[in-house]
């Protein structure tokens, strides 16, 4: 039976007696709203940042690379000792059930020719799973295959920095390049990836099978030898067992004793690709609560204001109550009248906190994301400070005594 | 059953550890169509009574039966709700509400009884009319002289066909001329709509256009009158 309509269009009469009053308690729901709004957006900006790094690596990734050596007491970097070889990396894919699959890796820095242009690049020696492992699909021409690697052939996969600097707008595929003075067929060139997490170009690289690398460009100790093996697990969950089943059927490949160190070691990407996004997520949640702070002293001081009206309107509560206003009349009345401070405040905060974030991006250069849940989570919010805060003095005016009430000056 | 009916009625308040006695056994019938002038000095009980009356408030011991009905159990809602359908008050200070205009204020108590907007103005209206305001529906209190402030108030009384009207010091802040005015609205009422007017006054001029005068003093009933001549006094 409580008439809502009318009862909204008295509340925003009352509003309206009071504008500066009014505006002046919707900033500090304005302001709080902003900046959650705002937080969030810049939390999920960072995270989408991390996740597209992380795919840009490839997924559910482990990096083996051979440990170090000492000698006279001077220990090397890690990679100093060459103890992987291809078969391991073919044995880890046979042997392990937690890997789905796995490419080595034999590279080095090399000069590139094409016609009048150089460039100097990375050049990587793999196997065609390659391409899996790293999620990387081609742009355009073909992968090169296990045929290519049993044969040797000299094709190449060209990254897309490495075609702008050497063939500009000319179509690679077909053309032949010169890497350490021997010609290549390109034969595929793969989708652009951006930037890694460290700033490194993902994009200025060539893959050649790594059979025709360790012949035609870098020698070898010995045959088969690499310098890193990739391998990618079956899932994210996977990921530890694979790392476990590597490590032990690398030391048993490489005859290690029980109390013997590892002669390589073993990373896992994206675990720490996980660490930063979880960093960065509890980052923006911090941001994130203390813009609720702010929230939640605009609440009070909509509670504020709602009981010093309360009190200014003593008369008119009585009145309506002498005619036959109940409790909820009364109750929904300045609960609404809160609400619509609270929503009105909320629409403005978001308004400003979208532009907030956009002209963020714009002028400092962060990813920001404004998702459709975070405003609706923010309007829903503000609306929650409205309910809470109007409350109470919707509580109490719905309390007085009508007698008194009328009887007040 | 009458319309009202008072059965040994004390109201007692507490104030600091001394109880105040406003009204002492108070028992009396007040029926359908009277006009009733309640006088007495001030704090003799009137306003308590009237109070009482207008279930604004309960008593502490007795019984008050409106049409019926036990006023003295009845929750605040309920007591609310009676207000709404049965009893339409006019204050001295006319009590209308500032900020809104004529029409609205007279569709106040529809607010709360579920009326549609349009049914609240179709009611209001003719409300409106009836007490002389024909024109002034959009004129907001401040626009009004005293006389037609409580115009409106007593149309606000009428509007949901309330059978009882309560009248506390109706003409308190007016002048003589506007007093008569408004005194002689509410005989036309009583007389032609059969309105149960129970008026609160302590000028006797007033008191006059009434048929029953009741005389309070420290809380007790100390006098009943009907008179005798159906005429009103002072026309």
């Amino acid at each position: 039976m409580i008439n809502v309509p009318s009862t909204v269009k008295i509340a925003f009469r009352a509003l309206r007696v009071n504008k500066m009053r009014s505006a002046l308690t919707m900033l500090g729901i304005i302001i709080g709203v902003a900046a959650v709004v705002t937080m969030l957006a810049i939390g999920s900006g960072a995270s989408k940042m991390i996740e597209e790094q992380i795919s840009s690596i490839g997924s559910n990734l482990l990096m083996i690379v051979p440990g170090s050596t000492s000698a006279g007491g001077m220990r090397m970097g890690s990679g100093s000792q060459p103890t992987l070889t291809i078969w391991d990396a073919e044995a880890i894919l046979k042997e392990c059930p937690s890997v789905l699959d796995v490419a080595p890796v034999i590279s080095g820095t090399c000069q590139i020719v094409y016609g009048n242009q150089n460039w100097s690049t990375g050049v990587f020696g793999t196997t065609p799973n390659m391409l899996n492992v790293r999620d990387w699909p081609l742009a355009s021409g073909r992968p090169f295959r296990d045929q290519d690697v049993r044969s040797s052939t000299k094709v190449c996969l060209l990254g897309k920095t490495v075609i702008d600097n050497l063939f500009g707008s000319i179509d690679p595929v077909g053309k032949i390049v010169r890497i350490k003075k021997v010609p290549f067929t390109v034969i595929g060139v793969l989708e652009p990836k951006g930037q890694s997490l460290m700033g490194q170009d993902n994009d200025d690289i060539v893959y050649v099978p790594v059979s025709t690398a360790q012949k035609k460009l870098f020698g070898t100790l010995f045959p088969g030898m690499i310098r890193l093996i990739m391998v990618k697990a079956k899932s994210l969950d996977a990921l530890a067992k694979a790392e476990v089943e590597v490590t032990d059927l690398l030391r048993q490949r490489h005859h290690i004793v029980h109390k013997q160190e590892d002669d390589f070691s073993v990373r896992n990407l994206t675990q720490m690709f996980q660490i930063a996004e979880n960093s960065m997520k509890i980052f923006s949640l911090l941001l994130g609560s203390i813009a609720s702070v702010s929230l939640l002293v605009g609440g009070i001081g909509i509670m504020n204001i709602m009981l010093v009206s309360v009190t200014e309107r003593t008369r008119e509560i009585g009145i309506r109550m002498a005619v036959g206003a109940k409790t909820w009349d009364i109750r929904l009345q300045f609960l609404i009248e809160a609400l619509i401070l609270s929503l009105i405040g909320g629409s403005v905060g978001i308004a400003i906190g979208v532009s907030g974030a956009t002209v963020l991006s714009a002028m400092a250069g962060w990813p920001t994301i404004v998702s459709p849940l975070s405003i609706i989570l923010a309007f829903g919010f503000s609306g929650m400070v409205g309910i809470f805060f109007g409350f109470y003095p919707a509580y109490k005016a719905s309390l007085l005594n009508p007698i008194e009430a009328l009887r007040y000056e | 059953m009458e319309l009202i009916e008072l059965k040994e009625i004390n109201k007692v308040y507490k104030i600091g550890d001394i109880g105040v006695h406003a009204l002492n056994n108070v028992s009396l019938i007040i029926k359908k169509g009277e006009f009733v002038a309640i006088i007495g000095p001030s704090g003799s009980g009137k306003s308590t009574f009237m109070n009482v009356i207008g279930c604004l408030d309960q008593p502490t011991t007795g019984r008050y039966l409106l049409e019926g009905t036990d006023i003295g159990s009845l929750s605040r809602d309920k007591l609310a709700e009676i207000r709404n359908k049965k009893i339409g008050f006019v204050f001295q200070g006319f009590n209308l509400l500032s900020r809104a205009t004529s029409l609205e204020n007279v569709e106040l108590p529809m607010l709360y009884n579920g009326f549609s907007a349009k049914e609240r103005r179709q009611r209001a209206l003719p409300a409106l009319e009836a007490v002389g305001l024909k024109g002034r529906e959009k004129h907001h209190p401040n626009q009004l002289s005293g006389g037609e402030q409580q115009r409106v108030a007593i149309a606000r009384a009428l509007v949901n066909n309330s059978s009882i009207i309560l009248a506390d010091e109706p003409t308190g802040n007016l002048d003589t001329k506007t007093s008569k005015e408004i005194m002689e609205l509410f005989v036309k009422l009583n007389t032609e709509s059969n309105i149960t007017i129970i008026l609160v006054t302590h000028e006797l001029d007033i008191a006059a256009y009434s048929r029953r005068i009741i005389k309070f003093s420290d809380g007790f009933v100390v006098s009943d009158e009907v008179k005798k001549s159906m005429e009103h006094g002072a026309r």
